[in-house]
Protein backbone atom coordinates (compact mmCIF):
# COMPACT_ATOMS: atom_id res chain seq x y z
CA UNK A 1 0.00 0.00 0.00
CA UNK A 2 1.27 3.41 -0.91
CA UNK A 3 2.04 5.68 2.25
CA UNK A 4 -0.83 7.70 0.85
CA UNK A 5 -3.42 4.96 0.84
CA UNK A 6 -2.20 4.21 4.47
CA UNK A 7 -2.66 7.25 5.92
CA UNK A 8 -6.18 7.23 4.85
CA UNK A 9 -7.13 3.91 5.70
CA UNK A 10 -5.58 4.63 8.82
CA UNK A 11 -7.81 7.57 9.17
CA UNK A 12 -10.91 5.76 8.67
CA UNK A 13 -9.89 3.42 10.88
CA UNK A 14 -9.23 5.30 13.63
CA UNK A 15 -12.56 7.22 13.09
CA UNK A 16 -14.22 4.17 12.78
CA UNK A 17 -13.13 2.75 16.10
CA UNK A 18 -13.41 5.98 17.73
CA UNK A 19 -17.45 6.36 16.33
CA UNK A 20 -18.10 3.46 17.53
CA UNK A 21 -16.66 3.28 20.83
CA UNK A 22 -18.15 6.77 21.73
CA UNK A 23 -21.79 5.97 20.71
CA UNK A 24 -21.76 3.38 23.58
CA UNK A 25 -19.72 4.96 26.16
CA UNK A 26 -21.65 8.55 24.85
CA UNK A 27 -25.25 7.22 24.92
CA UNK A 28 -25.44 6.27 29.06
CA UNK A 29 -23.80 9.60 29.49
CA UNK A 30 -26.04 11.59 27.48
CA UNK A 31 -29.31 10.42 28.76
CA UNK A 32 -28.06 10.67 32.30
CA UNK A 33 -27.18 14.60 31.80
CA UNK A 34 -30.63 14.53 29.78
CA UNK A 35 -32.58 13.04 32.83
CA UNK A 36 -31.02 13.92 35.39
CA UNK A 37 -31.64 16.88 38.28
CA UNK A 38 -28.40 15.64 40.12
CA UNK A 39 -25.96 18.48 40.89
CA UNK A 40 -23.22 17.23 38.91
CA UNK A 41 -24.97 17.93 35.99
CA UNK A 42 -23.59 21.06 35.50
CA UNK A 43 -20.02 20.07 35.89
CA UNK A 44 -20.41 16.97 34.19
CA UNK A 45 -21.80 19.03 31.46
CA UNK A 46 -18.64 20.89 31.27
CA UNK A 47 -16.28 18.44 31.49
CA UNK A 48 -18.14 16.65 28.47
CA UNK A 49 -17.73 19.98 26.81
CA UNK A 50 -14.44 20.97 28.00
CA UNK A 51 -12.43 19.26 24.27
CA UNK A 52 -14.66 22.26 22.14
CA UNK A 53 -12.98 25.40 23.51
CA UNK A 54 -9.86 23.57 24.94
CA UNK A 55 -6.98 24.07 22.21
CA UNK A 56 -5.68 20.63 21.28
CA UNK A 57 -2.25 21.69 22.68
CA UNK A 58 -3.36 21.52 26.27
CA UNK A 59 -5.21 18.09 25.57
CA UNK A 60 -1.92 16.68 23.79
CA UNK A 61 0.20 17.52 27.01
CA UNK A 62 -1.91 16.21 29.77
CA UNK A 63 -2.28 12.87 27.48
CA UNK A 64 1.29 12.65 27.12
CA UNK A 65 2.08 13.10 30.60
CA UNK A 66 -0.60 11.16 32.16
CA UNK A 67 0.02 8.56 29.57
CA UNK A 68 3.82 8.81 29.87
CA UNK A 69 5.78 6.48 32.05
CA UNK A 70 5.30 9.40 35.02
CA UNK A 71 1.54 9.53 34.60
CA UNK A 72 -0.85 7.69 35.99
CA UNK A 73 -2.48 6.14 32.86
CA UNK A 74 0.88 5.10 32.17
CA UNK A 75 1.86 3.01 34.86
CA UNK A 76 -1.78 1.47 34.81
CA UNK A 77 -0.98 0.31 30.81
CA UNK A 78 2.86 -0.72 32.01
CA UNK A 79 1.41 -2.96 34.84
CA UNK A 80 -1.21 -4.73 32.85
CA UNK A 81 1.49 -4.80 30.17
CA UNK A 82 0.15 -3.34 27.43
CA UNK A 83 3.09 -0.52 27.89
CA UNK A 84 2.73 3.21 27.11
CA UNK A 85 0.22 4.49 25.22
CA UNK A 86 1.84 7.65 23.02
CA UNK A 87 2.90 6.41 19.60
CA UNK A 88 0.47 3.84 19.16
CA UNK A 89 -2.67 3.48 17.29
CA UNK A 90 -4.31 2.50 20.83
CA UNK A 91 -2.96 5.89 21.87
CA UNK A 92 -4.83 7.77 19.19
CA UNK A 93 -8.10 5.78 19.90
CA UNK A 94 -7.72 6.88 23.81
CA UNK A 95 -6.89 10.10 22.35
CA UNK A 96 -10.01 10.71 19.87
CA UNK A 97 -12.33 9.48 22.26
CA UNK A 98 -11.96 12.47 24.60
CA UNK A 99 -11.27 15.11 21.51
CA UNK A 100 -14.26 13.80 20.32
CA UNK A 101 -16.90 13.01 23.01
CA UNK A 102 -19.07 16.28 22.77
CA UNK A 103 -19.83 15.72 19.43
CA UNK A 104 -21.18 12.61 20.18
CA UNK A 105 -22.58 13.41 23.65
CA UNK A 106 -24.60 17.00 22.74
CA UNK A 107 -26.22 15.99 19.74
CA UNK A 108 -27.34 12.90 21.52
CA UNK A 109 -28.48 14.92 25.06
CA UNK A 110 -30.44 17.14 22.15
CA UNK A 111 -32.01 14.24 21.18
CA UNK A 112 -32.59 13.32 24.39
CA UNK A 113 -34.29 16.12 25.51
CA UNK A 114 -36.42 16.24 23.09
CA UNK A 115 -37.96 13.14 23.74
CA UNK A 116 -41.47 13.22 25.18
CA UNK A 117 -42.23 12.09 28.72
CA UNK A 118 -45.67 11.32 27.95
CA UNK A 119 -44.73 8.45 25.42
CA UNK A 120 -42.09 6.21 28.06
CA UNK A 121 -44.80 6.53 30.79
CA UNK A 122 -47.02 5.33 28.27
CA UNK A 123 -44.42 2.92 27.41
CA UNK A 124 -44.14 1.82 31.06
CA UNK A 125 -47.63 1.67 31.43
CA UNK A 126 -48.05 -1.21 28.88
CA UNK A 127 -45.05 -2.77 31.30
CA UNK A 128 -42.33 -2.01 29.28
CA UNK A 129 -38.90 -2.13 31.48
CA UNK A 130 -36.68 0.31 31.33
CA UNK A 131 -34.40 -1.50 28.93
CA UNK A 132 -37.50 -2.06 26.76
CA UNK A 133 -39.12 1.59 26.61
CA UNK A 134 -34.90 2.87 25.54
CA UNK A 135 -34.16 0.19 23.03
CA UNK A 136 -37.99 0.17 21.34
CA UNK A 137 -39.10 4.03 22.34
CA UNK A 138 -36.12 6.25 23.07
CA UNK A 139 -33.61 5.11 20.29
CA UNK A 140 -35.95 5.07 17.28
CA UNK A 141 -37.31 8.11 18.51
CA UNK A 142 -33.60 10.04 19.01
CA UNK A 143 -32.70 8.32 15.43
CA UNK A 144 -32.03 11.83 13.99
CA UNK A 145 -29.93 12.23 16.94
CA UNK A 146 -27.92 9.44 16.89
CA UNK A 147 -26.87 9.96 13.01
CA UNK A 148 -25.74 13.28 13.83
CA UNK A 149 -23.67 11.95 16.56
CA UNK A 150 -22.04 9.06 14.49
CA UNK A 151 -21.02 11.56 11.74
CA UNK A 152 -19.72 14.46 13.57
CA UNK A 153 -18.08 12.14 15.48
CA UNK A 154 -16.60 10.59 12.68
CA UNK A 155 -15.91 13.54 10.49
CA UNK A 156 -14.38 15.28 13.20
CA UNK A 157 -12.21 11.76 14.47
CA UNK A 158 -11.35 12.80 10.76
CA UNK A 159 -10.02 16.16 11.16
CA UNK A 160 -8.32 15.64 14.17
CA UNK A 161 -4.68 17.17 14.32
CA UNK A 162 -3.14 18.86 17.18
CA UNK A 163 -3.10 16.11 19.30
CA UNK A 164 -2.26 13.67 17.25
CA UNK A 165 0.87 15.66 16.23
CA UNK A 166 1.64 15.92 20.08
CA UNK A 167 1.02 12.10 20.50
CA UNK A 168 1.83 10.61 17.94
CA UNK A 169 5.06 10.13 16.64
CA UNK A 170 4.49 10.23 13.05
CA UNK A 171 4.55 6.35 12.69
CA UNK A 172 3.37 5.30 9.44
CA UNK A 173 1.04 2.51 9.19
CA UNK A 174 0.55 3.61 12.82
CA UNK A 175 -0.25 6.60 13.95
CA UNK A 176 0.46 8.78 10.66
CA UNK A 177 -2.78 10.22 10.12
CA UNK A 178 -4.09 12.10 7.00
CA UNK A 179 -3.58 15.51 8.80
CA UNK A 180 -0.32 14.95 9.80
CA UNK A 181 0.57 13.18 6.33
CA UNK A 182 -0.64 16.37 4.59
CA UNK A 183 1.49 18.71 7.39
CA UNK A 184 4.36 16.65 6.45
CA UNK A 185 4.09 17.17 2.89
CA UNK A 186 3.63 20.72 3.41
CA UNK A 187 6.87 21.49 5.24
CA UNK A 188 8.72 19.76 2.95
CA UNK A 189 7.26 21.43 0.05
CA UNK A 190 5.63 18.02 -1.31
CA UNK A 191 3.08 20.27 -2.66
CA UNK A 192 1.50 17.97 -5.30
CA UNK A 193 1.09 15.27 -2.55
CA UNK A 194 -0.13 17.90 -0.24
CA UNK A 195 -2.70 18.92 -3.08
CA UNK A 196 -4.31 15.77 -3.32
CA UNK A 197 -4.74 14.33 0.17
CA UNK A 198 -6.00 17.98 0.95
CA UNK A 199 -8.86 17.91 -1.91
CA UNK A 200 -9.89 15.01 -1.22
CA UNK A 201 -10.21 15.49 2.62
CA UNK A 202 -12.31 18.40 1.27
CA UNK A 203 -14.36 16.91 -0.98
CA UNK A 204 -15.11 14.11 2.14
CA UNK A 205 -15.83 16.95 4.34
CA UNK A 206 -18.56 18.29 1.87
CA UNK A 207 -19.93 15.05 0.96
CA UNK A 208 -20.05 14.26 4.56
CA UNK A 209 -22.13 17.15 5.74
CA UNK A 210 -24.39 17.55 2.31
CA UNK A 211 -25.64 14.15 3.43
CA UNK A 212 -25.71 14.92 7.06
CA UNK A 213 -27.88 17.60 6.54
CA UNK A 214 -30.22 16.25 3.61
CA UNK A 215 -31.13 13.21 5.54
CA UNK A 216 -31.85 14.86 9.15
CA UNK A 217 -34.00 16.74 6.84
CA UNK A 218 -36.01 13.95 5.47
CA UNK A 219 -36.00 11.87 9.34
CA UNK A 220 -36.93 15.01 10.95
CA UNK A 221 -39.24 17.44 8.52
CA UNK A 222 -38.32 20.93 9.36
CA UNK A 223 -35.28 20.49 12.06
CA UNK A 224 -31.89 21.64 9.92
CA UNK A 225 -29.20 21.19 12.12
CA UNK B 1 14.08 45.22 15.83
CA UNK B 2 15.34 42.17 14.28
CA UNK B 3 13.37 38.99 13.36
CA UNK B 4 14.78 35.72 13.46
CA UNK B 5 14.21 32.73 12.74
CA UNK B 6 16.35 30.28 14.40
CA UNK B 7 16.59 26.33 14.48
CA UNK B 8 15.00 24.39 17.26
CA UNK B 9 18.01 23.15 18.85
CA UNK B 10 19.48 26.58 19.23
CA UNK B 11 16.59 27.82 21.37
CA UNK B 12 18.55 27.95 24.27
CA UNK B 13 21.50 29.69 23.77
CA UNK B 14 19.58 32.17 21.20
CA UNK B 15 17.36 32.96 24.56
CA UNK B 16 21.21 33.64 26.10
CA UNK B 17 22.38 35.73 23.48
CA UNK B 18 19.09 37.55 22.82
CA UNK B 19 19.13 39.66 26.07
CA UNK B 20 23.15 40.15 25.81
CA UNK B 21 22.35 41.80 22.67
CA UNK B 22 19.57 44.07 23.31
CA UNK B 23 21.61 45.27 26.58
CA UNK B 24 24.73 46.01 24.08
CA UNK B 25 23.28 47.47 21.34
CA UNK B 26 19.49 48.25 22.46
CA UNK B 27 18.18 47.13 19.53
CA UNK B 28 15.50 44.15 20.14
CA UNK B 29 15.07 40.85 18.60
CA UNK B 30 12.06 38.60 17.92
CA UNK B 31 12.92 35.13 17.70
CA UNK B 32 10.85 32.35 16.10
CA UNK B 33 11.72 28.46 16.77
CA UNK B 34 11.13 25.55 14.58
CA UNK B 35 12.47 22.48 12.86
CA UNK B 36 14.85 24.45 9.68
CA UNK B 37 12.81 22.33 6.83
CA UNK B 38 9.70 24.36 8.19
CA UNK B 39 11.44 27.54 8.60
CA UNK B 40 12.93 27.64 4.77
CA UNK B 41 9.26 26.52 3.64
CA UNK B 42 8.58 29.93 6.05
CA UNK B 43 11.08 31.95 4.41
CA UNK B 44 9.79 30.73 0.71
CA UNK B 45 6.29 31.52 1.12
CA UNK B 46 7.61 35.44 2.34
CA UNK B 47 7.67 34.76 6.63
CA UNK B 48 8.64 37.80 7.85
CA UNK B 49 12.25 37.20 8.86
CA UNK B 50 15.17 39.54 9.05
CA UNK B 51 18.04 36.37 9.66
CA UNK B 52 18.01 32.62 8.91
CA UNK B 53 19.80 30.88 12.07
CA UNK B 54 19.54 27.28 10.51
CA UNK B 55 20.92 24.14 11.78
CA UNK B 56 22.46 22.93 8.70
CA UNK B 57 24.44 24.09 5.03
CA UNK B 58 21.95 23.07 2.67
CA UNK B 59 19.22 25.47 3.39
CA UNK B 60 20.61 28.84 3.60
CA UNK B 61 22.34 27.85 0.16
CA UNK B 62 19.00 27.35 -1.38
CA UNK B 63 17.86 30.20 -0.21
CA UNK B 64 21.03 31.90 -1.43
CA UNK B 65 20.18 30.63 -4.91
CA UNK B 66 16.57 31.30 -4.86
CA UNK B 67 17.43 34.94 -3.46
CA UNK B 68 15.84 34.82 -0.27
CA UNK B 69 18.83 34.70 1.06
CA UNK B 70 21.70 38.13 0.84
CA UNK B 71 24.47 36.41 -1.25
CA UNK B 72 27.95 36.26 1.16
CA UNK B 73 26.08 36.74 4.28
CA UNK B 74 26.91 33.27 4.90
CA UNK B 75 28.64 32.13 7.73
CA UNK B 76 29.17 28.55 9.92
CA UNK B 77 27.87 29.75 13.63
CA UNK B 78 28.17 26.51 14.95
CA UNK B 79 28.82 22.51 14.34
CA UNK B 80 26.11 20.85 15.97
CA UNK B 81 26.96 17.46 17.95
CA UNK B 82 24.49 14.47 17.67
CA UNK B 83 23.88 12.84 21.25
CA UNK B 84 21.69 9.69 21.38
CA UNK B 85 20.23 10.67 25.18
CA UNK B 86 18.02 8.79 27.48
CA UNK B 87 16.53 9.88 30.94
CA UNK B 88 16.97 6.32 32.46
CA UNK B 89 20.94 6.05 33.95
CA UNK B 90 22.69 3.34 32.74
CA UNK B 91 20.18 2.84 29.63
CA UNK B 92 22.53 3.92 27.06
CA UNK B 93 26.22 2.19 28.99
CA UNK B 94 26.34 0.21 25.92
CA UNK B 95 24.70 2.00 23.26
CA UNK B 96 25.39 -0.41 20.55
CA UNK B 97 23.27 -3.55 22.05
CA UNK B 98 20.75 -0.97 22.79
CA UNK B 99 20.16 -0.50 19.73
CA UNK B 100 20.64 -3.16 17.70
CA UNK B 101 17.72 -5.72 19.30
CA UNK B 102 14.87 -4.65 17.67
CA UNK B 103 12.29 -4.87 20.22
CA UNK B 104 13.89 -2.70 22.97
CA UNK B 105 11.86 1.01 23.45
CA UNK B 106 11.11 3.65 21.08
CA UNK B 107 14.03 5.77 19.70
CA UNK B 108 12.98 9.14 18.83
CA UNK B 109 14.18 11.12 16.52
CA UNK B 110 13.81 14.27 14.56
CA UNK B 111 11.76 14.23 11.11
CA UNK B 112 14.43 13.61 8.32
CA UNK B 113 12.52 15.87 5.75
CA UNK B 114 12.14 18.87 8.10
CA UNK B 115 15.08 18.58 11.05
CA UNK B 116 18.63 18.17 9.83
CA UNK B 117 19.39 16.16 13.35
CA UNK B 118 17.12 13.77 12.54
CA UNK B 119 19.23 13.33 9.01
CA UNK B 120 22.26 12.94 10.78
CA UNK B 121 20.43 10.19 13.37
CA UNK B 122 19.47 8.47 9.83
CA UNK B 123 22.89 8.44 8.63
CA UNK B 124 23.99 6.72 11.89
CA UNK B 125 22.02 3.77 11.31
CA UNK B 126 22.72 3.74 7.48
CA UNK B 127 26.19 3.20 9.04
CA UNK B 128 25.75 1.04 11.51
CA UNK B 129 23.61 -1.05 9.25
CA UNK B 130 20.88 -0.53 11.72
CA UNK B 131 18.19 0.83 9.46
CA UNK B 132 15.96 -1.83 9.34
CA UNK B 133 16.40 -3.15 12.57
CA UNK B 134 15.32 0.17 14.24
CA UNK B 135 13.04 1.23 11.65
CA UNK B 136 9.82 -0.03 13.95
CA UNK B 137 11.12 1.46 16.97
CA UNK B 138 11.36 4.78 15.50
CA UNK B 139 9.15 7.77 16.37
CA UNK B 140 10.11 11.12 15.24
CA UNK B 141 9.37 14.77 16.68
CA UNK B 142 8.62 17.54 14.53
CA UNK B 143 11.06 19.58 15.30
CA UNK B 144 14.12 18.56 17.17
CA UNK B 145 12.44 20.23 20.34
CA UNK B 146 9.96 18.08 20.44
CA UNK B 147 11.98 14.53 19.74
CA UNK B 148 13.97 15.95 23.18
CA UNK B 149 10.28 16.64 24.50
CA UNK B 150 9.30 12.79 23.71
CA UNK B 151 12.75 11.67 25.60
CA UNK B 152 12.18 13.82 28.32
CA UNK B 153 8.90 12.91 29.64
CA UNK B 154 9.90 8.82 29.18
CA UNK B 155 7.49 8.20 26.70
CA UNK B 156 10.02 7.28 24.32
CA UNK B 157 13.44 5.41 26.14
CA UNK B 158 15.92 7.38 24.09
CA UNK B 159 16.53 10.14 21.77
CA UNK B 160 19.11 11.23 19.08
CA UNK B 161 18.98 15.07 19.97
CA UNK B 162 21.64 18.11 20.16
CA UNK B 163 23.77 18.01 22.55
CA UNK B 164 23.31 21.85 23.55
CA UNK B 165 19.73 20.70 24.38
CA UNK B 166 20.99 17.49 26.80
CA UNK B 167 23.15 20.52 28.47
CA UNK B 168 20.42 22.59 28.74
CA UNK B 169 17.84 20.41 30.46
CA UNK B 170 18.60 21.31 33.85
CA UNK B 171 17.53 17.84 35.65
CA UNK B 172 20.10 15.40 37.13
CA UNK B 173 20.44 12.13 35.97
CA UNK B 174 19.72 10.09 32.51
CA UNK B 175 22.46 8.80 30.33
CA UNK B 176 23.16 9.91 27.02
CA UNK B 177 26.21 8.59 23.79
CA UNK B 178 28.01 11.03 22.23
CA UNK B 179 27.66 9.99 18.47
CA UNK B 180 31.15 9.31 17.10
CA UNK B 181 31.18 12.28 14.37
CA UNK B 182 32.47 9.91 11.83
CA UNK B 183 29.34 8.09 11.83
CA UNK B 184 27.34 11.63 10.46
CA UNK B 185 28.46 14.18 7.81
CA UNK B 186 28.66 17.27 9.79
CA UNK B 187 25.81 19.39 11.04
CA UNK B 188 27.09 22.65 9.89
CA UNK B 189 24.99 25.25 10.94
CA UNK B 190 24.34 28.59 8.70
CA UNK B 191 23.02 31.85 9.70
CA UNK B 192 22.20 33.93 7.11
CA UNK B 193 20.66 37.91 6.39
CA UNK B 194 17.30 37.44 4.28
CA UNK B 195 16.37 39.58 1.53
CA UNK B 196 13.79 41.30 3.91
CA UNK B 197 17.02 42.02 6.11
CA UNK B 198 19.22 43.74 3.89
CA UNK B 199 19.10 47.38 4.88
CA UNK B 200 17.97 46.84 8.56
CA UNK B 201 21.09 47.54 10.58
CA UNK B 202 20.06 45.99 13.72
CA UNK B 203 20.14 42.56 11.53
CA UNK B 204 23.32 43.45 10.03
CA UNK B 205 24.23 44.02 13.81
CA UNK B 206 23.20 40.39 15.17
CA UNK B 207 24.88 38.65 12.66
CA UNK B 208 28.48 40.54 13.27
CA UNK B 209 27.55 39.94 17.02
CA UNK B 210 27.02 35.90 16.76
CA UNK B 211 30.34 36.46 14.72
CA UNK B 212 31.89 37.79 17.97
CA UNK B 213 34.55 35.72 20.32
CA UNK B 214 32.59 35.98 23.11
CA UNK B 215 29.12 34.80 21.55
CA UNK B 216 31.38 32.05 20.27
CA UNK B 217 32.88 31.27 23.29
CA UNK B 218 29.39 30.98 24.61
CA UNK B 219 27.97 28.97 21.99
CA UNK B 220 31.10 26.56 22.57
CA UNK B 221 30.13 26.56 26.38
CA UNK B 222 26.46 25.20 25.24
CA UNK B 223 27.28 22.50 23.43
CA UNK B 224 29.01 23.65 19.55
CA UNK B 225 31.82 23.44 17.75
CA UNK B 226 32.36 26.77 16.41
CA UNK B 227 35.19 28.07 13.65
CA UNK B 228 37.54 30.78 13.71
CA UNK B 229 36.39 34.25 11.86
CA UNK B 230 38.06 36.20 9.75
CA UNK B 231 37.46 38.92 11.34
CA UNK B 232 39.40 37.31 14.60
Amino acid sequence: MSPEWQAVWLTLKLAGITTALLLVIGTPIAWWLARSRHWARQPISALVALPLVLPPTVLGFYLLILLGPDGAIGQLTERLGIGLLPFTFEGLVVASVIYSLPFTVQPLQNAFLTINDNLLEAAATLRASPRDRFFSVVIPLARPGFLTAAVLTFAHTIGEFGVVLMIGGNIPGETKVLSVAIFDHVEALEYTQAHWLSAGMLLFSFVVLVSLYSLNNRLQPGVVR
Amino acid sequence: MVTAAVAANFTATMEKLVPLFEQRTGHTVRASYGSTGKLYAQIRHGAPFDVFLAADRARPERLEREGDGVAGTRFTYAEGRLVLWSREDNRLSDPESFLTSASGPRIAIGNPKTAPYGIAAMEVFDHLELLETVRPRLVSGDSIAQTFQFVATGNAGAGFVALAQVRAWNQTGGSAWLVPESLHSPITQQAQLLKRGKNNAAAAAFLAFLKSKEVRAIIEKDGYDTEPMPTD
